[in-house]
């Protein structure tokens, strides 16, 4: 143990404890075993809307943690963009492709043996590569949190070039759904009402 | 420059002790529940008032207590579970959105940010909490509740109440955009997002004056958020029966009913905290009234700027029709959101020259200049353009098929319908004639 | 505080991720799994932030999600519009290269 704290950084071993929890520790073991829970029936339950409704619990629990992690504007992005706009696309999707109610038949291939090969290969390549690298690193939650204003500041300061170019991402996705989407057959389609000539006409009435 | 100042007004918060907290919680609660049932009832007055009907009578004085009634009502039918729902999801919808409406209402200010007022002897602020990033979460609990109908509408497992739900999801996604545009110039203009921080920076002038468009915009936002007449095509009875609530009963439908309710009074809130002023007095009071914007009395300003825009939303309903779904989209995606982007950049523009230390004679040059040229060129645009020729005069109207498709359809204006095969009508003499007859032949 | 906890936490989120994709046969939760993948990242990118100091790693984190959302608007137009031709949803039927 005291090896261990010699060889953390420069602040001071006295100040750590790695043994007896903070109760920002068991907050973060309480939501993190409810991500991971969460994760795991999302990934297999054979019932698809339910799956998007497990991704949600995950997605908020880690909003949690990064609160907990004091980065509070990602934290509320996270529920704004996740939770608000892109598991709701992906719930529109399901519903857009008939997704059933009760279980799919067909919601998984006959991958498990490959899926679970895939899966302990990556988790203990990952696992040993944090424990080894990051065992007796240390955070120093007195920092400078991230608070919006700060958050701010950095971005349109160091980031403001990677900041344009995702701005141009996200204008070429933009064009790109609409493209996708567009009817190809040309005038088929009953034409859909003009909205001026609606609003004009209520005026009169 | 109050920018600076933005994290020490916030110290006023988070310092109550928790019998407080708990005391503010419930009255915001019990605040939202009882402006529901009030707000429920002058609906149908003044509705009723607008069509020139007397609305509800019956219960209590001039029918105040009708909510209460229908709540009890409510309370007591029978609890249905559709066999073909997915019960989990289905019970659990309108938990999911009734409960985002309340919590919204946390960081709405009922006055100062300041230890204005003494509760049982504490010295506290009129505001439950605030964050630094309060908007941002306003608009992230409004995002989750989304959620209760899109899921109310795909669990009941019926075609109509799906419809419903897909509807609203992509309704609400869309206005959201329009109404994060608009808080984005109020952003701008109050350098904060903590709510407390936004009234104060109303001080001499509110933001509807100072931002008139993002005013509108969010206005029109947030009608469509809370899928209220015009805009209210997830439920539009006329097409999908009840929309995404068609197949609910008893409570679980009285919560669906809370939660729109609860929205429209916390969007409300919102649009007076971040447009009109919040919780302060009205421009003529303030002048000659030093006291108006201290004690309990900014309470009462901001109450009434919610009545007043329930008021609105009440009107609203009562005097505009439903707009068709893609007229709905067109009126969001090609108008509002073009809108306020333009409208952003102006204010951004704006706020960058007067940082700058640029007097408003070249503030005003340097924006308007751009903008009277870029309209300028639209109109000669307009005008040069070749317009788009005539129709040809309409074909003379076809033959009327009813099964044209292989399924019956109604006629198209310009189609006439063809005369109904009938029986040749029988007038009195004739029968008589008739049964003379009969009687002739028969005897 | 140990920063550890938290790796492990993206790791394993990571790891479900991963092997969902391997299981799943809807396209659209195989963009679910994909989402938890980026999140995960995106955890382990947070923390290295406070590990440092600086808030660089939050706004990759930002970025990240900004991508996703994209990533899943145009995805979801390419689903639907297969869903359109072929009336499966499932990415074992779409093994032709033409609609």
């Amino acid at each position: 143990m005291s090896t261990l704290l010699a060889a953390a950084g420069s602040l001071e071993p006295a100040a750590r404890s790695y043994l007896s929890p903070t109760g920002q520790e068991i907050v973060f073991l309480l939501v993190g075993v409810l991500v991971l829970g969460a994760a795991v029936v999302s990934v297999t339950t054979r019932q698809l809307v339910h799956a998007a409704l497990w991704l949600v619990v995950a997605l908020g629990g880690l909003a949690v943690e990064f609160l907990l992690l004091t980065a509070e504007f990602v934290a509320w992005v996270q529920v704004l963009v996740y939770l608000g706009s892109v598991v709701v696309l992906v719930l529109f999707g399901l519903m857009l492709t008939r997704a059933p109610i009760g279980r799919s038949p067909d919601a998984d291939s006959g991958n498990r043996p490959a899926a679970l090969a895939v899966g302990a290969a990556s988790a203990a390549t990952l696992v040993t590569l944090v424990v080894d690298a990051f065992r007796s690193s240390w955070i120093d939650l007195s920092g400078p949190a991230g608070t919006t204003r700060l958050t701010g500041e950095f971005l349109f300061s160091h980031w403001v070039l990677p900041f344009e170019a995702l701005s141009v991402l996200l204008l070429a996705a933009l064009v790109g759904a609409i493209v996708l989407s567009r009817a190809k057959g040309d005038g088929t389609k009953p034409r859909p009402g003009n909205l001026r000539t609606v609003l004009t006409k209520t005026k009169e009435r | 420059m109050h920018l600076a100042a933005a994290y020490d007004t916030l110290a006023f918060f988070g310092r109550d002790p928790w019998w407080l907290v708990l005391l503010k919680a419930v009255f915001c609660f019990a605040f939202l529940v009882l402006t529901v049932l009030i707000a429920i009832v002058w609906e149908r007055k003044v509705v009723a008032w607008m069509q020139l009907r007397i609305g509800p009578n019956r219960h209590g004085p001039w029918g105040l207590l009708q909510s209460l009634a229908d709540g009890v009502k409510l309370a007591l039918k029978e609890d249905l579970v559709v066999k073909g729902a997915d019960k989990a999801v289905y019970i659990l919808a309108p938990i999911v959105a009734a409960i985002p409406a309340f919590m919204s209402f946390a960081v709405i200010p009922f006055g100062p940010a300041g230890n204005e007022v003494s509760i049982f002897g504490t010295r506290t602020p009129l505001q439950l909490t605030d964050l630094p990033i309060a908007l941002l979460y306003i608009l992230a609990t409004a995002s989750v509740g989304i959620y209760g109908i899109v899921l109310a509408g795909w669990s009941s497992g019926s075609t109509y109440p799906l419809l419903g739900g897909i509807r609203s999801s992509a309704q609400m996604i869309s206005y959201e955009i329009a109404m994060g545009l608009s808080f984005a110039a109020v952003f701008i203009y109050s350098g904060s997002m903590s709510t407390s921080e936004i009234v104060a920076s109303q001080q001499p002038t509110w933001f509807a004056v100072l931002l008139p468009v993002s005013f509108i915009v969010y206005i029109v936002a947030m009608v469509g958020e809370t899928n209220r007449a015009p805009f209210d095509l997830p439920e539009a009875e006329g097409e999908l029966v009840g929309g995404f609530n068609t197949e609910y009963s008893s409570l679980k439908f009285a919560m669906f009913m809370l939660a729109e309710y609860v929205n429209m009074v916390t969007v409300s809130a919102v649009a007076s905290t971040l447009f009109l002023g919040g919780w302060r007095a009205p421009w003529p009071i303030s002048t000659f009234w030093e006291g108006a914007n201290h004690g309990w009395w900014p309470m009462l300003w901001i109450v009434l700027k919610i009545q007043l825009l329930l008021f609105f939303f009440i009107w609203l309903r009562g005097t505009l029709p439903r707009l068709r779904y893609d007229q709905f989209m067109k009126l969001g995606w090609k108008v509002l959101i073009p809108v306020s982007l333009v409208w952003l950049v102006m204010v951004s523009a704006v706020r960058a020259l007067r940082n700058e230390g640029y007097d408003f004679t070249k503030v005003l040059l340097y924006v308007g200049a751009p903008l009277a040229a870029v309209l300028l060129v639209a109109l000669i645009a307009d005008v040069v353009r070749k317009k788009p020729e005539e129709p040809p005069a309409a074909a003379p109207p076809a033959a009327f098929d009813p099964m044209a498709g292989g399924y019956p359809v109604p006629p198209l204006p310009g189609q006439e319908l063809p005369p109904v095969p009938r029986r040749r009508r029988r007038t009195p003499q004739l029968q008589d004639a008739l049964n003379g007859a009969d009687h002739s032949e028969g005897s | 505080m140990n920063p550890v906890n938290y790796l492990y936490l993206a790791a394993l989120l990571f790891t479900i991720g991963a092997s969902g994709v391997v299981i799943r046969r809807n396209a659209i939760v195989l963009f679910m799994c994909v989402e938890l993948m980026l999140n995960a990242s995106n955890l382990a990118l947070v923390t290295f932030s406070r590990l440092h100091g600086n808030l660089d790693g939050q706004i990759l984190a930002f970025f990240t999600m900004v991508v996703a959302a994209a990533e899943v608007v145009v995805g979801l137009a390419i689903i639907v519009s297969i869903f359109r031709t072929r009336h499966s949803a499932s990415v074992d039927d779409s093994n032709l290269m033409k609609l």
